[in-house]
């Protein structure tokens, strides 16, 4: 009895205190007389900001002004009253039902995917215009126009392109396909020249840390690459191109939506080069010999009703490559190490051939009643086959990856706070055969992941992620991963970061490239679990800095970059002593720092510029003391024009295309222990590179296209060290600093309907 | 029948009002014109205790919410909409609110849509 005493005081009590300022009562339904009021009822002021709900009871209380005398009642189902009140009162007010819904709840439609507009990650988009600003030909190659990344030839004999990012080579970058890591192990090498360009939707390329979600492998930075889809591309979709060194590749799409909530997809690309190409006249080919033949076929299962996203995927790959000397024929004039010579004719060439198959299933299930919450769940199986040799030398490996990832993302309070959280699975099998050395091995780890963010659509956004590993040879250990983004003032973004990053190197896939020297190969520790070797470590820092700006009434910005990774432990690639190749733990310091300055912007109308900066410092303490990374350019300079006319009606337009990379100076392995004439000079000489490309757009279904790369026509002389004699001991094809190929001409179409 | 029909829609609308959902979903009108009030508004909206989700649609002025209905309600979203300058269907904005938005968000003058160009 006293507790409702009690309570009744406490009710009555605010009432007796504020009843002169406020209009109080209840809302009932008319003609239902036994039923309590109707809760939920809008209770407000005609032209005020002041409005109330009706609580449980069909209770309100809303202040009283002046200014205010009409009292509009509304609620869904009923029709509105508007009451004239002069005085604060208490009043019992009843609401007709309707038989009109005034306020209809309307089904909201869901984008398929949803992207943060503000990103605390330094991400760069390239999207499928940008990519085919330099039409040719594969992943490798599309980053030609960003300055993000630096594209080289890894050597004087595959014609391969090996990316960089931070100083740092493709190892360090965690390269995703769709989210399912894909450019690892074994296919480290070529891999990024496994996928057609015209596959690529867009790629997002994230510098430093990165994201917890998708391993603990980056160190410098990620790179994810969206393939096309089924739903949303072209139904027919034909792409020729040709080049004047006898490179041919055809690409085809084809995609049927099946059903509302089926579609498919056939993607087949073939390339091919029987031409024989020594244009620099040192007997050896400037390109391989190749022949690929590349087929995906992908399933999509979109009911955006429901909530769910599922894509099924499956790919087969084969690729074969000759090298080596121009008149080498594999069939007579292999070498075989247990038979000795075949033809004795001391012909040195090598071949390379991989066989992929590949197949992922992703589901994404969003919770329609609630957009913010989802779960994805995404595993992947791949084989990975590459048989090859290299004079003397075999390299075999079979690698065998299975990747499985949960995620669950949903909210803290509200869409400010977000996370995602979820658990990892990955085995990776290596069956690895070099010469006659088994280094077979598997490798296993689980892990768990959460990651937080936070946006407030204003000042401050931050991204920290932690995930905890455990893995048979890298040992339990916690990856923490952290960003932040602040907007000081309009246009402007400052963007900090840190995070670390681990990693079993694989030594002789990553550096497969030395096979086709004389080196010997050494590795000089024998404790730790991945080839004697420890696992690599590091830390990356980093802040950049962003400025949109409008300059003579057009948009640009200008970006910062700061980058330090540090290692704790790095495998060094020690090639400094020309008869050997050396992997060894890190001992001492290991930190490669780079600057970037990059500024895009409008010149004229249509006419884009975009121009970098960049500045590396890559220091390694070696054997042999403190050095900066061989093959290096520590500056290196950039500049892409693109200019459109005004597309008509049907599409019709041309499109003009430049590209200037500029290279410093870059540190050369040391020579000096060579004979005189097999030594190299310190360093090599800065060159110029230029691309160039014009487009001819017909209408929104025929376009041809033509370009040239390197038309400065810039050609290292001597890429072949010892290429007299292939056999002998001062054979290295690892040296190579400038392109290989002279200026080349390209001429493509595309077609689609 | 028709008496069938209320008491059905009136069990109905007991579920819907007696249940005070974690995870209600609501949409209302607010007006505005570009993504700058897109913004505003649904900064105001997540302000607001208890709202967990807000999407404001240009085109349409729609303002989807997904609100935890023990500790807010519409009202009160709306109440913090209009303190930031844009007006719903039961509340409007006090002049000074109104003229604080950015002179291209002055959607009372000029209602297109013109989210394109900003």
């Amino acid at each position: 009895m006293n507790k409702y005493k009690v309570v009744l005081i406490l009710t009555v009590v605010p009432w007796l205190i504020f009843s002169q300022e406020k209009v109080e009562g209840i809302i009932v339904e008319a003609g239902n007389s036994n039923t309590a009021g109707l809760s939920g009822a809008n209770v407000y002021w005609q032209d005020s900001q002041m409005g109330v709900v009706t609580d449980i009871e069909g209770r309100f209380s809303i202040p009283y002004k002046k200014e205010y005398d009409r009292l509009i009642i509304s609620y869904v189902g009923f029709e509105s009253d508007t009451l004239t009140i002069k005085e604060p009162k208490t009043i019992r007010h009843s609401l007709k039902a309707s038989n009109e819904l005034d306020e209809v709840v309307v089904r909201q439609e869901r984008d398929a995917i949803q992207k943060a507009y503000f990103s605390p990650q330094n991400v760069v988009t390239v999207n499928s215009a940008e990519l085919l600003k330099a039409a040719c030909c594969n992943l490798a190659e599309s980053f030609e126009t960003n300055p993000a990344i630096d594209v080289n030839f890894s050597d004087a004999l595959t014609g391969t392109k090996q990316i960089q990012m931070l100083g740092l080579t493709s190892p360090y970058l965690l390269i995703t396909q769709e989210n399912i890591p894909m450019v690892r192990g074994a296919s480290q090498a070529y891999g990024l020249t496994f996928t057609p360009g015209t596959w690529v939707e867009s790629i997002q390329i994230t510098k430093g840390a990165g994201s917890v979600v998708n391993g603990y492998e980056s160190i410098s930075g990620q790179i994810n690459t969206e393939l096309v889809k089924p739903l949303t591309d072209t139904a027919i979709f034909v792409n020729g191109y040709g080049n004047e060194n006898g490179r041919y590749e055809l690409n085809t799409h084809l995609n049927k939506k099946l059903t509302d909530k089926w579609s498919t997809g056939l993607y087949v690309h073939g390339n091919k080069r029987t031409q024989k190409e020594d244009d620099n006249r040192d007997g050896f080919l400037d390109a391989p010999i190749a022949d690929q033949i590349n087929v995906m076929n992908r399933w999509q299962y979109q009911d955006a009703e429901k909530g769910w996203v599922s894509f099924f995927n499956v790919r087969f790959l084969n690729d074969e490559k000759q090298v080596g000397q121009v008149n080498f024929n594999p069939d007579t004039d292999r070498v075989d190490r247990n038979r000795g010579a075949l033809s004795g004719a001391g012909v040195w060439g090598g071949e390379i051939d991989t066989r992929r198959f590949d197949t992922s299933l992703k589901l994404g299930y969003v919770f329609p009643e609630l957009p913010f919450q989802s779960i994805g769940f995404q595993t992947a199986y791949s084989l990975h086959k590459q048989d090859s040799y290299f004079g003397l030398r075999s390299y075999d490996i079979n690698h065998e990856s299975i990747y499985t990832n949960l995620l669950f993302n949903s909210i803290i309070g509200d869409t400010r706070n977000k996370f995602k959280t979820g658990l990892t699975f990955a085995y990776d099998g290596y069956n690895e055969l070099v010469n006659t050395t088994d280094y077979s091995r598997e490798d296993k780890s689980a892990g768990a992941f959460f990651e937080y963010s936070f946006e407030n659509l204003e000042k401050v956004s931050l991204t920290a992620g932690l995930r905890v590993d455990s893995h048979n040879r890298l040992g339990t250990f916690i990856t923490p991963r952290f960003h932040i983004r602040y907007t000081p003032w309009e246009k402007g973004s400052l963007r900090g970061s840190f995070g670390r990053g681990k990693r079993a190197a694989n030594i002789f896939a990553e550096n497969q490239q030395l096979f086709a020297s004389s080196r010997e190969i050494k590795i000089l520790n024998s404790e730790g679990d991945v080839y004697g070797l420890e696992p690599e470590d590091a830390w990356n820092y980093g802040v950049s800095f962003l400025q949109g700006f409008n300059f003579l009434g057009r948009k640009g910005n200008i970006v910062f970059d700061y980058y330090i990774t540090d290692f704790r432990n790095q495998v060094v690639v020690d090639w400094e002593n020309p008869q050997e190749v050396s992997f060894y733990n890190l001992d001492g310091e290991s930190k490669g720092s780079s600057f970037q300055v990059e500024v895009n912007y409008e010149l004229l109308p249509r006419l884009d510029f975009r121009t970098a900066y960049k500045y590396y410092d890559v220091a390694t303490d070696y054997k042999s003391g403190s050095l900066q990374k061989p093959l290096q350019a520590q500056h290196r300079f950039f500049a892409n024009f693109g200019y459109k006319t005004k597309a008509r009606e049907n599409g019709s337009q041309w499109k003009f295309d430049y590209t200037l990379h500029s290279l410093g100076k870059k540190r050369l392995p040391d020579t000096s222990s060579n004979p005189v004439a097999h030594q190299l000079a310190a360093y090599s000489s800065p060159y110029n590179h230029m691309n160039a490309q014009i487009t001819k757009v017909f209408s929104n279904a025929f376009e041809l296209y033509m370009g040239g790369e390197n038309l400065s026509d810039v050609q290292q002389s001597n890429p072949v060290l010892g290429g007299d004699n292939p056999f002998g001991p001062n054979f290295d094809t690892t040296i190579v600093y400038a392109p290989i190929m002279g200026r080349m001409f390209y001429a493509g179409f595309r077609f689609k309907i | 029948m028709k008496t069938t029909i209320l008491s059905i829609a009136m069990t109905f609308f007991a579920l819907v009002t007696f249940a005070q959902e974690k995870n209600k979903k609501m949409t209302f009108d607010v007006n505005g014109k570009c993504a700058m009030c897109k913004e505003r508004i649904e900064k105001a909206a997540l302000g607001v205790k208890g709202v967990k989700y807000a999407l404001w649609d240009i085109p349409t002025h729609q303002l989807a919410v997904i609100m935890d209905e023990r500790k807010t309600d519409a009202m009160k979203i709306k109440t913090a909409i209009v303190a930031v300058g844009h007006d719903t269907k039961e509340l409007k904005a006090t002049k000074e609110a109104y003229e604080s938005v950015h002179p291209c968000c002055r959607y009372r003058e000029d209602n297109t849509d013109d989210g394109a160009d900003h």
